[in-house]
């Protein structure tokens, strides 16, 4: 701060306070709608306090499911969104350090290319081909596995180019000296870079985390047995009931279910989430 | 490596009960996609489960995929992969590209001929049947929830408004008058609402007069077919509507099934509410505070010829080609379950659904049903008022999902003041027939 | 493209590094990709029963049809509308955190959680906020005399999906803007301060000008956000409507291929969107590598 001038700063926190407010009132209200009977929706506007509920509502939801909205019990599918997440962003990290590494450290025939073939992945999003996409899928026999929900998910060019964007900044003495130690790429990757990396995946791994618990459209297509559902899709399904109001105390608290571990994991990794983010668009 | 394999087998099998995995393996598995959630959904569960119950020899495995078209769409992708189910429910627009995909559709006709079931096609009622039936007469696919939309009202409202409760509007004059009683004595902010624009206000309210929706018999005459409901009757219901909406009269739920329909009759908004006779089942879980009325479709007593009869929507059963016979003599024995006369007269007493068979409607008869839960039987009596005309019988055209989702386009731009009635149902005809058009190209 | 000075002289092994990222990309990208642009020449039944090559039809239809016109406007109003408020809101935010030296840290993370909502729970959300009949917004406007109707009106529906699609995004806009901030030198501030100029002499003149690679990077990254990520948010609130006044390009191809069926028009508009993305993605990185370079 430059100057101290009592009014800026008031009016700064009155800004900070407001915008906290409107960011969190959503969520609010979707917490206390959580709490509350069925039937206080009816009436005709939502109340803003919390009800006697709560539990009810969520043991309903976690364990016993909303079977007459097609949607089995939330335990499981967070199950399932964890896997898929988990695998997504694990499987990405892997892979783009791999290809980052011979992207970076090797010289070769058609390396322009692989960069390139690699970058345009970051040009179709997954709405955009996802007949053909599930087509593929289908005939891999890969429709209601966990492998046919992460694995075409996998591909990335952010993490690729990130770590190919670290790797550029790793000083060039360091390799030179593993050279001269008669150490083989392989055991430069594994010993010296995947050290220096650290934080960088684990930056990485936090955005990943969120954007594979976050999927909606891929799941819904290729799943067909309650086995395999993730939250994220269900939640729409369960707010989409034909000539009937939606039960929104279960909805909201499938919601608030939805996004509590993506919330808790960008929370408490503050730190390595930001890095991430910002390293990893910069 | 063949030791682990069986060690693995066996532990998992020791986590279930060894009876169910030896039955679940000696049974043929059928599936079901279907697109009935909420009660609806829970239902037809508890049907399922007693069918498999009833014999060992299939089981039927039910998967809910969604609303109707979400349910048709991961069909066809399926289809597409090879992954199709054996049965899925298709809604009564998706009839006429169904019945386009010959070399994917499986005829329900002649699967039962095929899997040597006892069929007798004259044992279902023919206003809904007549909706899925080929130019012969031959069955294509195996109806399970036809509905039509029916009347219902808040008798409660009514009494408060000084109105006779046991007395449903039987004209939209009557509709009018009673909204403004409601909302000028404070009963009620609202007069109606009503779901479904486009099956409900325009192509029920032109079979309902006796008005064509369409060339050639409705498009039951070929692909060649072309729009024709933009004619003065509905013109002037449209503009009614319009009228209505800006004076507060009539409130509009949303496009498509108007999600938001069935909340303002259930928070005691809109006295009155135009819905199919299946939500019945939601509408009595939901008016907890106030007693329902039933009643017919309002129609215009100037316009000759209405009442005539109103016409079906809902769903029926497709099978799918591409499956071992075997499955599909499940399939056939699965269907005359189904259709047997106490599976029927269930389902239909619980949901509102017309009952398919004659059988299915006697012995709710016998059972005394209809004098028990008045209103029960309106959709009944409404679809089968008079002998249907070429009008009345029904519609099948194709593209018919994006044409209907036209007529909720042109009917929010009326309500949003951008277009007159005439233009808007002048737009829907253009742009609707430049579907059919594209339709006859892929298809003829 | 930069390059190492230093590299490892295998020949195979780095064919061997790549091979997952490319089959991958292979499988679930490029060849899905080159069969949606084999589909836009195509036209089919939904079964696949019956096709024929049309040449150009499905793109001449395409570009004849005022709703795909429409469908590009409305893309354009919501794009920069979310960049507008995303952006303009999470500004605001981060200047205010600027200031405040203490407390900076909490109330980081009280803005940035929006970030990790899943954009469909968004959707949800704001729907059920801005239900016209049990929705407090409307309820609150009503009480102001403003009769909110976002099934009917054209404008309010896209005030609804701007403002849920915004909502996310500020988090993440708001994060870079910090870090613009804090890479500004505190000794030009200063220098300014003595001059005296003022706070807001003192953003317009040095500030926002420091900023402006940052803003130019948010606008393109929000827009592709807006353009592509956002189809649960549309999902989940207006399903495009109501006559198609939210119904955005991506949107568009899901609604024509999955629900309506139409496969080769579907296609052609997937095959539009990707050069849409190409050129924003060039873009993009365009500007990436000139800032990594200086």
């Amino acid at each position: 701060m430059v100057e101290n001038r009592p009014f800026l700063n008031l009016l700064s926190h009155l800004v900070l306070i407001v915008g906290v407010v409107i960011v969190a009132f959503p969520v609010y209200v979707a917490i206390i709608a959580s709490t509350r009977g069925p039937n206080d929706f009816m009436s005709g506007i939502i109340p803003l306090l919390p009800g006697p509920h709560t539990l009810e509502n969520y043991r309903e939801v976690l364990f016993a499911g909303v079977s007459t909205s097609g949607a089995p019990p939330i335990g499981p599918m967070m199950l399932n969104s964890l896997v898929m997440a988990l695998t997504i962003a694990i499987g990405k990290i892997a892979i783009s350090l791999l290809s980052a590494f011979a992207i970076v450290y090797f010289r070769f025939p058609f390396r322009q290319l692989a960069f390139w073939a690699i970058f345009i992945t970051l040009m179709l999003p997954v709405e955009v081909r996802i007949v053909p996409t599930f087509k593929v899928v289908a005939d891999l026999h890969l429709l209601d596995s966990y492998a046919g929900l992460s694995i075409p998910l996998i591909a990335s060019a952010t993490a690729t180019f990130l770590f190919r964007q670290f790797f550029l900044t790793v000083p060039d003495e360091l390799a030179e000296a593993a050279r001269v130690d008669g150490a083989g790429p392989m055991k430069f990757f594994r010993d010296i870079l995947l050290p220096l990396s650290r934080t960088n995946i684990a930056a990485l791994f936090v955005i990943l985390f969120i954007y594979g618990w976050n999927q909606y459209l891929w799941p819904l297509m290729i799943t067909t047995k309650p086995e395999y559902y993730t939250i994220v899709m269900a939640i729409k399904r369960m707010a989409d009931v034909a000539d009937a109001i939606p039960r929104w105390n279960v909805v909201m608290a499938t919601v608030v279910l939805a996004m509590l571990p993506p919330v808790l994991v960008v929370v408490l990794m503050q730190r390595l989430f930001v890095k991430g983010l910002i390293e990893s668009e910069k | 490596m063949r030791l682990r394999k069986f060690m693995a087998a066996a532990a998992v099998a020791t986590f279930l009960v060894p009876g169910a995995v030896t039955l679940a393996e000696a049974q043929t598995q059928i599936q079901w996609w279907h697109a009935m959630g909420g009660e609806l959904g829970a239902k037809l569960e508890e049907i399922v489960e007693n069918y498999n119950k009833s014999q060992d020899q299939y089981q039927v495995v039910p998967t809910y995929k969604g609303s109707y078209p979400e349910t048709m769409t991961a069909a066809i992708a399926a289809f597409r992969a090879g992954q199709q189910p054996h049965i899925v429910q298709v809604y009564e627009v998706g009839t006429g590209t169904m019945m386009a995909a010959k070399g994917a559709v499986y005829p329900v006709y002649q699967l039962m001929q095929d899997a040597g079931a006892e069929f007798d096609p004259s044992a279902f009622l023919p206003a809904v049947v007549g909706y899925y039936t080929d130019t012969d007469g031959n069955m294509l696919s195996m109806p399970f929830n036809s509905s039509t939309p029916i009347l219902y009202y808040n008798k409660d409202v009514f009494e408060k408004a000084g109105l006779d409760p046991e007395q449903p509007p039987k004209t939209w004059a009557d509709v009018e008058a009673f909204s403004k009683k409601i909302m000028e004595s404070g009963a009620a902010p609202c007069g109606f609402t009503t779901g479904w624009i486009s099956w409900v206000q325009l192509e029920n309210l032109s079979a309902w007069h006796n008005q064509p929706i369409g060339t050639l018999e409705n498009g039951f005459g070929g692909l060649g077919a072309e729009l024709t409901f933009n004619g003065p009757v509905q013109v002037k219901h449209w503009t009614n509507l319009k009228k209505w909406q800006d004076e507060g009269i009539f409130q509009y739920g949303g496009p498509v099934g108007g999600d938001d329909a069935p909340p303002k009759f259930y928070a005691q908004e809109c006295a009155i509410y135009m819905n199919s006779s299946a939500s019945r089942a939601g509408v009595v879980a939901n008016a907890k505070d106030f007693e329902v009325g039933y009643g017919m479709l309002p129609y215009y007593d100037d316009v000759e010829g209405a009442p005539q009869n109103s016409i079906i929507g809902g769903a029926t059963l497709w099978v799918l080609m591409g499956h071992e016979d075997e499955e599909y003599k499940g399939v056939a024995d699965f269907f005359n379950y189904l259709s047997s006369p106490e599976v029927q007269a269930e389902w239909h007493q619980f949901s509102g659904y017309l009952p398919i068979t004659q059988a299915a409607y006697e012995l709710g008869q016998s059972q005394g049903f209809y004098e028990k839960n008045p209103g029960t039987d309106v959709a009944i009596k409404q679809i089968t008022l008079n002998e249907p005309t070429p009008n009345s019988k029904g519609l099948r055209f194709g593209n018919y999902v994006q044409i209907r989702d036209i007529i909720d386009e042109e009917f929010e731009q009326l309500l949003s003041g951008n277009k007159s009635p005439q233009e808007a149902l002048d737009a829907v005809v253009e742009r609707g027939n430049a579907l059919l058009r594209e339709f006859e190209d892929t298809n003829g | 493209m930069q390059n190492k000075r230093t590299i490892f002289g295998n020949r195979v092994l780095p064919y061997w590094l790549l091979l997952p990222q490319l089959a991958i990309t292979f499988i679930f990208f490029l060849w899905p990709a080159a069969q949606a642009v084999r589909q836009s020449f195509l036209r089919e039944d939904p079964f696949g029963l019956k096709t024929s090559f049309v040449w150009f039809q499905n793109y001449e239809r395409l570009f004849a049809d005022p709703l795909y016109l429409n469908s590009l406007k409305v893309t354009a109003v919501f794009a920069l509308g979310v960049a507008a408020l995303s952006l303009v809101t999470a500004l605001v935010l981060a200047l205010a955190v600027e200031r405040t030296v203490r407390t900076s840290r909490a109330y980081t993370t009280l803005l940035v959680w929006p970030y990790a909502v899943a954009p469909a729970v968004v959707g949800i959300m704001w729907w059920f906020l801005f239900n016209p009949t049990i929705g407090i917004l409307p309820y609150v406007l009503s009480m102001v005399g403003y009769r909110w109707n976002h099934v009917v009106s054209h404008t309010d529906a896209m005030i609804l999906v701007i403002i849920a699609a915004s909502w996310k995004q500020i988090s993440y806009n708001f994060l870079f803007f910090l870090a613009g901030l804090s890479a500004i030198p505190h000794s030009l501030i200063e220098a300014a301060a003595i001059d005296g100029a003022g706070p807001a002499k003192r953003f317009f003149t040095i500030v926002f000008p420091m900023l402006s690679p940052t803003t130019f990077f948010l606008l393109v990254v929000n827009i592709v956000y807006a353009m592509f990520d956002t189809f649960g948010v549309i999902h989940a609130t207006t399903e495009g409507g109501p006559a198609q006044a939210t119904n955005i390009l991506v949107y568009k191809v899901f609604e024509d291929g999955f629900i309506g069926l139409n496969l080769g028009s579907s296609a052609a508009q997937s095959v539009v969107l990707m050069i849409i993305v190409i050129a924003l993605t060039v873009i993009q990185f365009r500007w990436i590598e000139r800032r990594v370079q200086y």
